[in-house]
């Protein structure tokens, strides 16, 4: 579904990322880890054209991102808090969202009621605008959204922070749920056990290059965590 | 811990996002600084001069002194519309080891070198040096009323302060404050009660008794007072520093369900004007832009010039195009990501961008057809310069906003704001004037009005109809520059 090739970003001489080749198939559940500036944001931002590669390409679906929109219609995404309306209430915005990937009022209202639950009552109805509302529920609302219209390709960055413990716990459900159904998912997450939890696949990001490439298994999360302790251990 | 806070204050300034960026826009600044200081001084010296020219017999300081009841209202109004008070910068401060008291001080006393309390002075001073040295008023007198006069300017600084505190949140509540105000003066000018003679007497009697100037000093000091104990009891979190959240308005604007694939961001766009500050005042600003033919066309001097009845025709029907117009896309900076990455093409954002502003100026030139009052010439050429705007100019202007890469925080008032200013928003103003006066100047005095007319709606209908390729043309440069922008975009600050 997605093929990264030859990818890198230099900023300023500096390299933030450098993929050789990155091959993410359908319906796969991806998650990527790394500490800070590992450059995890930055392969999201490159995947939606919200950044030029320095070299390389990446393919959605054999579209290559930088010069064609045509992912648009079938890729979705949730990057941070740039990504909502703020003037908006949270309706208005997922209706917003739903036209934009055809779906109607009525489509958005049942599709809404499956997240009652996560919603907790402080979201729907509550005639707030979304830049009035905490952090954690702005994130589920950006969460939310990026599932509107059934797309193929989902994209969430660092999905869990922010977010209150059954959140995360209900998040976790959802997401394994959206993988059966074909959809491909890609997450990036600090949080090892969420996403050993939630992936399928695991790639480990270090200062912009691949160190670890891993199907998840029952030692994946020892594995990782070997892997982020060993510089304290020395 | 003085130092420590202006040490802050020089590096917000010398390290914030625009400086260094705009020169020209700092430039344009220091020129109006520069301007406004050279007016006063001018003003203040020649104050006594020119009343003494008006009226030989009279004593021109108390003249002076009768009008400063009004000059002092007017710079109230001035000050509650441009100057505020810093109180968000010390959100950061609140958890840091430093007494409350200090921090609010600071903010206090940091609003005495704003430039507004500066310029006081050059009216002040030069006009009591007048009165000293032409008119036979002692040094000492003077003095006093120097000192008296602008502790009152400054306890101006501090009421505002209060005023837009209890006020700002409830503009209503103004409204007695006002219409008492309209009363006195209504009072003062049927001469029943006049308060500015008064005023003036107890300035007169200040400058006879110099020492006096001690009860303005008071108070500016109760003023300042009152100001840290307000601040003071508000320096929490949830009081004043978190921003109120209003409900929300959800009007629904259906029917621009109408207008096809372009009706989610026109209704969009729609909630972006009516819910945020700076670009609901274009609205306001567009309406009493109106009234702006009424100024040239009843006034003779223009008749002969018909060339500039052009400039008022593509003012009045375009005056939100250009007001909201020079600022897309930056009215969407701060979800531009968003937009970039959702199932929205480019060409869609820009059509329905374009739709907006064909639709507001279709309306304004609605609005204006009263203007046949003054003749079927100046209808038709209003016409004529809506059809030129809708034609040429918003493509222009939309190509002009491609170079735009300055964000816009919406909640904040435009008056005096220069944030989201760049060069182009300077040199694209031109073009859209410019280029149809030349036009319609070089046709009419050539060949006749008629053609001229007709010139312009002829562009502009060729705009219309060749609007596809210029949407593509805008596309493509969009898109060029289309991570210039959401970089741009992300960078905060001032």
């Amino acid at each position: 579904m997605i093929t990264a090739t030859n990818l890198s970003k230099v900023y300023n001489g500096t390299k933030v990322l450098n993929i050789e080749r990155l091959d993410i198939p359908s319906g796969q559940n991806f998650g990527l880890v790394g500490n800070n500036g590992a450059g995890k944001t930055t392969f999201f931002s490159l995947l939606l054209d919200l950044i030029q590669p320095t070299t390389g390409n990446i393919f959605n679906n054999d579209i290559t991102v930088s010069e064609s929109e045509e992912w648009k219609p079938f890729t979705s995404s949730f990057i941070d808090e740039s990504f909502l309306i703020g003037y908006l209430t949270p309706e208005e915005y997922f209706y917003f969202i739903g036209e934009l990937r055809n779906r109607n009022k009525a489509d958005i209202d049942s599709f809404l009621t499956q997240f009652e639950d996560l919603f907790n009552g402080e979201i729907i109805g509550r005639k707030k605008y979304l830049r009035d509302l905490s952090k954690g529920n702005q994130k589920k609302v950006g969460i939310v959204a990026a599932l509107i219209g059934d797309p193929e390709v989902v994209i969430l960055d660092e999905p869990f922070a922010n977010l209150d413990p059954t959140t995360q716990i209900r998040l976790k459900k959802l997401l394994k749920e959206l993988s059966k159904t074909g959809t491909t998912v890609l997450i990036s997450s600090h949080d090892l056990i969420h996403v050993t939890e939630v992936c399928e696949r695991i790639v480990v990001l270090d200062k912009g290059d691949i160190v670890r490439d891993i199907e998840t298994s029952e030692a994946t999360l020892n594995e990782l965590e070997d892997y982020f302790s060993r510089e304290i251990l020395e | 811990m003085f130092e420590k806070f202006i040490w802050l204050e020089w590096k917000a300034f010398f390290r914030s996002a625009s400086f260094g960026k705009s020169l020209g826009l700092k430039i344009l600044m220091a020129f109006l600084a520069l301007y406004f200081s050279a007016m006063f001084l001018f003003f203040g010296v020649a104050l006594y001069p020119l009343l003494k020219e008006f009226d030989p017999s009279g004593d021109p300081l108390q003249v002076v002194n009768r009008f400063a009841l009004v000059y002092f209202c007017f710079e109230l109004i001035f000050r509650f519309m441009l100057q505020t008070l810093p109180v968000i910068d010390i959100k950061p401060l609140m958890t840091l080891p430093i007494k409350k008291r200090k921090v609010v001080n600071f903010v206090l006393l940091k609003s005495l070198y704003s430039f507004y309390n500066i310029l006081p002075l050059f009216l002040i001073i030069p006009f009591a040096t007048f009165c000293i040295v032409k008119g036979d008023y002692g040094t000492l007198n003077m003095l006093g009323w120097i000192i008296g006069v602008y502790a009152i300017t400054l306890s101006v600084n501090y009421l505002n302060f209060i005023i837009k505190k209890r006020f700002t949140e409830n503009l209503k509540a103004l409204i007695p404050v006002v219409l008492i105000g309209i009363i006195l003066a209504l009072l003062d000018y049927l001469k029943v009660f006049q308060i500015t003679f008064y005023f003036g007497k107890l300035l007169e009697f200040l400058v006879q008794n110099p020492y006096l100037a001690i009860v303005p000093v008071i108070i500016l000091l109760l003023l300042y007072k009152w100001n840290q104990l307000n601040l003071q009891a508000k320096f929490y979190l949830d009081a004043h520093l978190k921003g109120r959240s209003t409900e929300a308005n959800t009007r629904e604007f259906g029917w621009t369900k109408k207008f096809g694939s372009i009706a989610p961001f026109l209704q969009q766009d729609l909630k972006l004007i009516w819910r945020n500050k700076r670009p609901k005042t274009t609205i306001y600003l567009s309406l009493l832009f109106l009234a702006y033919g009424l100024i040239f066309y009843p006034n003779d001097s223009y008749q002969e010039m018909p060339a500039f009845f052009v400039f008022v025709g593509i003012f009045i029907t375009g005056i939100f195009m250009i007001n909201f117009g020079q600022f897309v896309p930056s009215w969407d900076a701060s979800y531009y990501p968003m937009i970039m990455a959702q199932n929205i093409s480019m060409r869609q954002y820009l059509a329905s961008k374009m739709g907006l502003i064909t639709f507001s100026v279709v309306v304004l030139a609605i609005l204006s057809t009263p203007y046949v009052y003054f003749g079927w010439n100046i209808l038709l050429l209003n016409l004529a310069c809506a059809l030129y705007n809708m034609g040429v100019n918003i493509p222009i202007l939309l190509y002009a906003g491609s170079f735009n890469k300055k964000r816009i925080d919406l909640d904040k008032s435009p008056f005096m704001n220069y944030q989201g200013t760049g060069a182009s928003q300077w040199l694209v103003g031109l073009p859209l004037l410019l280029i149809p006066i030349f036009f319609f100047w070089i046709i009419n005095k050539f060949i006749n009005y008629e053609i001229a007319v007709g010139f312009l709606a002829g562009l502009g209908t060729i705009g219309l109809i060749i609007r596809p390729s210029l949407l593509t043309f805008l596309e493509q440069r969009y898109r060029r520059r289309k991570y210039v922008m959401i970089q741009g975009f992300k960078q905060k600050g001032e």
